[in-house]
């Protein structure tokens, strides 16, 4: 009689050294197809909900800016709305342009990261050595805003709490001039690319059917042709004064999704220029003295997708109930409908390309029915990386290492 | 549809419903009782092709609430279906999880820290509580917070 009792999976981890989240996937295959996925989350749960709960009202931002640290501008901007909708308050314009431009530079240096790491997946570490480089300037600017380079801090309910001096518009425009000739040099690389073309055209499918069912948001909706953006179907802070398109693709693959993030990126770029060039004078912030009984919702367009929070008050100084939704946890989920029957080797890509901050690719674990073989993570990327070599050999594509080339 | 016409369609649900609370910015809270959360949360997602967002369990002293959350695009309207759970000693709901993949985490979410059953859910086992942690004692429930 054959056993069909699933052997142990090994996982790797519970910590890597170079990613900060933690998701585990247990992967039943045939050969290399896979059949079914299963995953478990919350090896990081902290709480988050309960914590906010014994805070203030004010004190809030910051500990929602700590839930994730590339969208730790979106998480206490869906706050703060949420509140702001229960106090009817409305801040001053300038503020909302600062809000603006501070979320579109998250959104710039975030998506410049999903495409280097994506380019590490299937082994091209040039991809990865470049966007992470051109990212770093986004990072600077950010630093010289707000004073740092992840977690702001800068949003508070009513305003922002510091303001960006209008000296230094000028070098942000210029810097900005420089980001954007460099992301177009990426881009073109990228899309010009064959190899890249055979390698994720059709790899790890999400239809528009499923995308709905699944509620996915961001770029993983948009690459399915689901038209969907927080930022201009309920415009919050500036976005509504600004001249910007929704980037959508229809075929729902991996390349749709890296298509979508690159010219959003641009998008992006336009809009911090165009809030920038049109900053109102005035104060940042005013006071929001009360929080009145009700409930608030807020939402925001974090670069991967709508962060969605619920306050409740009850007229004391501290939210009764306040539920937090990352776009992840709406998006993780439909690995069910783009990985089971394709291939093992577009795995580790395909739960990538949601862009789920990345941690949950690295703890994974693959059995095979027939032989049991565990295959771990490094086993997976590696995979994955012969794949591309497979396609690159097939297309005549050569392969320069860097000791063959002559230096100096 | 715009946002009379949404509203319009939304009356069309009227005799399910406690009551419907319009807010300022486009904000609809739907009232219901628990034993019609399912097909006001289907003529939502289905009929009026809203899009889910989440769902938040509150526990509100004499009942808990169940609060599902979709937000309709064209207009950018947020509408939150309440539903009052009025049973406290056995909280139960039913699952739209079977019509809604999307929602599976989310309620088995719930049900981890509020304690709620959802009837007929595919696939109602832990989520977000440890291994170890004791049966019986729902981490967000009032009690608890003491």
């Amino acid at each position: 009689m054959k056993k069909t009792v699933k052997k142990p999976v090994i996982a790797v981890g519970p910590f890597h050294p170079l990613q900060e989240e933690m998701e585990f996937f247990q992967l039943t295959v045939d050969g290399e197809k896979v059949t079914d996925i299963d995953v478990r989350i919350s090896y990081n749960h902290r709480g988050i909900e309960r914590i906010s709960e014994s805070l203030q009202f004010d004190q809030i931002p910051f500990l929602v800016s700590r839930i994730c640290g590339i969208c730790s501008a979106s998480h206490p901007l869906a706050y703060v709305q949420a509140v702001e909708d229960i106090a009817g308050a409305k801040p001053p314009e300038r503020a909302l342009y600062e809000r603006t431009i501070i979320n579109e530079l998250e959104r710039i240096h975030s998506h410049l990261l999903w495409g280097g790491l994506g380019g590490h997946i299937i082994g091209y570490d040039t991809v990865f050595m470049w966007a992470w480089k051109y990212r770093e300037p986004v990072l600077d600017l950010l630093e010289e805003i707000t004073g740092n380079r992840n977690n702001y801090g800068n949003v508070k309910v009513g305003g922002c709490r510091e303001d960006i001096p209008n000296e230094i518009i000028p070098r942000i425009l210029k810097e900005l001039d420089k980001i954007e000739k460099k992301t177009e040099m990426l881009t073109n690389a990228v899309l010009d690319d064959p190899v890249l073309h055979a390698r994720l055209k059709g790899v790890g499918v999400l239809t528009r059917e499923d995308a709905i069912k699944y509620a996915v948001t961001g770029p993983t909706a948009r690459g399915s042709g689901v038209a969907i953006d927080v930022r201009r179907d309920d415009p919050y802070a500036a976005y509504g004064d600004l001249d910007w398109s929704v980037i959508t693709q229809t075929e729902g693959d991996v390349f749709a999704k890296a298509v979508v993030r690159l010219l959003e990126t641009f998008e992006s770029i336009k809009m911090v220029r165009q809030a920038l060039k049109k900053l109102p004078d005035g104060p940042v912030t005013m006071e929001v003295k009360e929080i009145p009984p009700g409930e608030g919702i807020g939402h925001a367009e974090a670069p991967r997708g709508e962060t969605f929070h619920y306050v409740r008050s009850d007229g004391g100084n501290r939210p009764t109930r306040h539920k937090v939704r990352a776009p992840s946890y709406v998006n993780v989920p439909s690995f069910k409908a783009s990985c089971i029957g394709g291939d093992l080797a577009d795995v580790t890509l395909t739960l990538a390309a949601v862009d789920p901050c990345y941690s949950c690719t690295e703890r994974l674990a693959a059995v095979d029915r027939e032989s049991k073989v565990i295959h771990d993570y490094e086993a997976l990327l590696q995979m994955s990386r012969d794949k591309t070599a497979r396609i690159k050999k097939e297309l005549g594509v050569p392969g320069i290492k860097m000791e063959d080339l002559q230096i100096g | 549809m715009n946002q009379k016409e949404l509203e319009n369609r939304l009356s069309q649900i009227k005799d399910k419903l406690i009551s419907i609370e319009q807010l300022p910015h486009d904000r609809i809270y739907l009232l219901c009782e628990s034993e019609n959360s399912y097909p006001v949360n289907k003529f939502v997602f289905d009929d009026i092709g809203a899009r889910f967002c989440i769902v938040t369990g509150v526990d509100s002293d004499d009942c808990f609430e169940i609060l599902y959350h979709y937000s309709y695009d064209q207009t950018g309207c947020v509408i939150t279906i309440k539903a009052f759970i009025r049973d406290r000693e056995n909280p139960a709901i039913e699952s739209i999880a079977p019509f809604l993949p999307g929602a599976e985490w989310i309620e088995r979410e719930i049900h981890d820290i509020l304690g709620i059953d959802f009837k007929n859910h595919p696939n109602l086992k832990r989520l977000i509580l440890a291994d170890d942690w004791p049966d019986g004692v729902y981490p967000l429930r009032k009690e608890v917070k003491k």
